[in-house]
């Protein structure tokens, strides 16, 4: 099986990583970051671009660009984990449809585009007999999609809610466990590279409520956009409240629902029982999945990362690969 | 409300037509073994929410159905929650919100914890709400939440069975 590769940061690097440790039958035909590009049809030498990488090279030639890769390369399997863009989803957005287009199948990380054009782009893949898959966009390693869409397929969903940023999550930990004020918190959430120099997509529930709109969009087939997600953040919450909540052995976290029914999709800070399976630790994220037939079932795991994020995106690449591409 | 009654073979079901023909909605019910009764007889405790001015009938039905109806409990607050609200909770007047609760008669502040940890920094409170059905309690819920727009307050729900 043959992919392409858009983006060499901590995802892309993580799936290369991968792809050289295991024999997953992949071969990368080629491969792009911000500032060049590599096309080979016998394989691109991977352990010598990531070495360029680790030395702050740019991984290939500058004269290619991402946009070459996607439409001179040879592959079967665009992989696009290029930075996401919330307003306009571009450039990845672009990228996709081109692979699309050329009709080769797509896997991403990039909430961007699925949050943004899921109905263009799926219309786009049917339309061409190809797979948009997008695992990773939703609870890094989880298999959140896959469980939805094959695993409890035939159940009705009468809610999904959890924790869906690893971010704030982390944060309330500490505020919780050591009565930190949310500054203290946020700080040492930035020391250990956990937050960004610029918190707002995740303390602001942004990054959730995109979450919940992949999967409102998606899973639910509803046509939702961030502005129907009623939002409120963490960065209010005080050291007091979470003394209050801990006095009745509970606890704050900042949660994702969606009650498909009633249309309601809501991020906010909710009081949780401290024996609730939501209530994780430190970065992880939960999610309970509510149906009709299975019953609850909660997901735990590792919402970020470079090989947990590129665990996800291997899956979907196996699962293409067992569906169609087998034997090309 | 709460009917108390003995557990005798058939008494239950007996008991659970009538509330239903009387439009009442049963919220629970308990077994109780009764420490001070020298026979090991049960006691069974219905928690129901019934229409006003329902009552007379329903014990009218009851008696019969031939159900032995011990003792009748009037909670009225049966339903509660327990809510945080961050934010300069004096300044914007606590009790003119609490009291805008109070004030629907179907659902009360029945306790309020408040931490004060500086004059400018913004306080948190827990306040406890009781009301007399579901419906009561969203409509508290939805005082609150507008009031905390206006007053620029932070209110955090619990995360609720669906
Ligand atoms: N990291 C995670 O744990 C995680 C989890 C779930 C989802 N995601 C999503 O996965 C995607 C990748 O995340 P990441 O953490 O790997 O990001 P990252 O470390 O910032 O890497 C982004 C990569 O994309 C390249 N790039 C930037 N602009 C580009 C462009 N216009 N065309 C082609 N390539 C471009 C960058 O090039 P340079 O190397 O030249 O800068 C870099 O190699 C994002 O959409 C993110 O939201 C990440």
């Amino acid at each position: 099986m043959r992919i392409a590769l858009l983006g060499f940061g901590s995802v892309g690097q993580g799936i290369v990583r991968s792809i050289l440790a295991k024999d997953l039958d992949i071969t990368v035909t080629g491969l792009a970051d911000s500032r060049s590009g590599i096309i080979d049809a016998g394989g691109v030498d991977l352990a010598a671009a990531l070495a360029r990488k680790e030395q702050g090279e740019p991984c290939g030639d500058p004269g290619i660009s991402p946009t070459d890769v996607v439409e001179r390369a040879e592959y079967d399997i665009l992989i696009e984990v290029t930075p996401t863009n919330v307003e306009t989803a571009e450039p990845a957005l672009g990228y996709i449809r081109g692979a699309l287009r050329r009709g080769r199948h797509v896997v991403t990380s990039n909430k961007g585009p699925i949050a943004l054009a899921y109905p263009e782009l799926r219309t786009l893949a049917e339309e061409n007999g190809v797979f948009l898959k997008y695992e990773a966009t939703v609870c890094g390693a989880i298999p959140l999609i896959h469980a939805i869409q094959e695993g409890i397929a035939g159940n009705a969903i009468t809610r999904i809610c959890g924790v869906f940023n690893g971010t704030c999550n982390y944060i309330l930990t500490r505020m919780a466990a050591e009565g930190l004020t949310y500054e203290q918190a946020l700080a040492e959430a930035r020391d250990l590279g956990y937050a960004e120099a610029d918190p707002t997509y995740d303390v602001e529930g942004i990054d959730a409520g995109i979450k919940l709109v992949i999967l409102a969009n998606t899973v639910f087939d509803m046509d939702t956009t961030l502005d129907d997600v009623e939002r409120t953040g963490i960065t209010l919450l005080s050291p007091e409240a979470l003394q209050l909540a801990e006095d009745q052995d509970c606890t704050i976290r900042l949660i994702g629902e969606i009650i498909p029914r009633v249309g309601v999709l809501r991020v906010s800070p909710r009081i949780v029982a401290k024996t609730h399976p939501l209530v994780v630790e430190g970065t992880l994220n939960a999610v309970t999945v509510e149906t009709d037939l299975a019953g609850d079932l909660t997901f735990i795991g590792k919402g970020a990362g470079s090989t947990e994020t590129a665990s996800a995106v291997i899956g979907d690449l196996l699962y293409i690969q067992s569906r169609h591409v087998q034997g090309s | 409300m709460k009917l108390e009654m003995r557990d005798q073979p058939g008494q239950l079901v007996a008991a659970l037509k009538p509330i239903s023909a009387v439009g009442g909605n049963i919220i629970a019910v308990i077994h109780q073994r009764e420490a001070t009764t020298a026979a090991e007889a049960l006691d069974v405790q219905i928690v129901l929410e019934l229409p006003e001015g329902r009552l007379e009938r329903l014990l009218e039905l009851l008696r019969e159905q031939g159900v032995n109806v011990v003792r009748i409990g009037e909670e009225r607050l049966l339903y509660e929650c327990t809510l945080i609200v961050i934010g300069h909770l004096m300044h914007t007047d606590l009790s003119d919100t609490v009291n805008q609760i109070d004030r629907t008669g179907s659902s009360e502040v029945t306790e309020l914890s408040m931490v004060m940890p500086a004059i400018s920094s913004p306080s948190s409170a827990r306040i406890t709400i009781r009301s007399t059905t579901r419906a009561e309690m969203k409509r508290a819920i939805q005082i609150l939440r507008a009031v905390a727009e206006q007053k620029e307050l932070l209110i955090i729900e619990p995360l609720e069975d669906a």
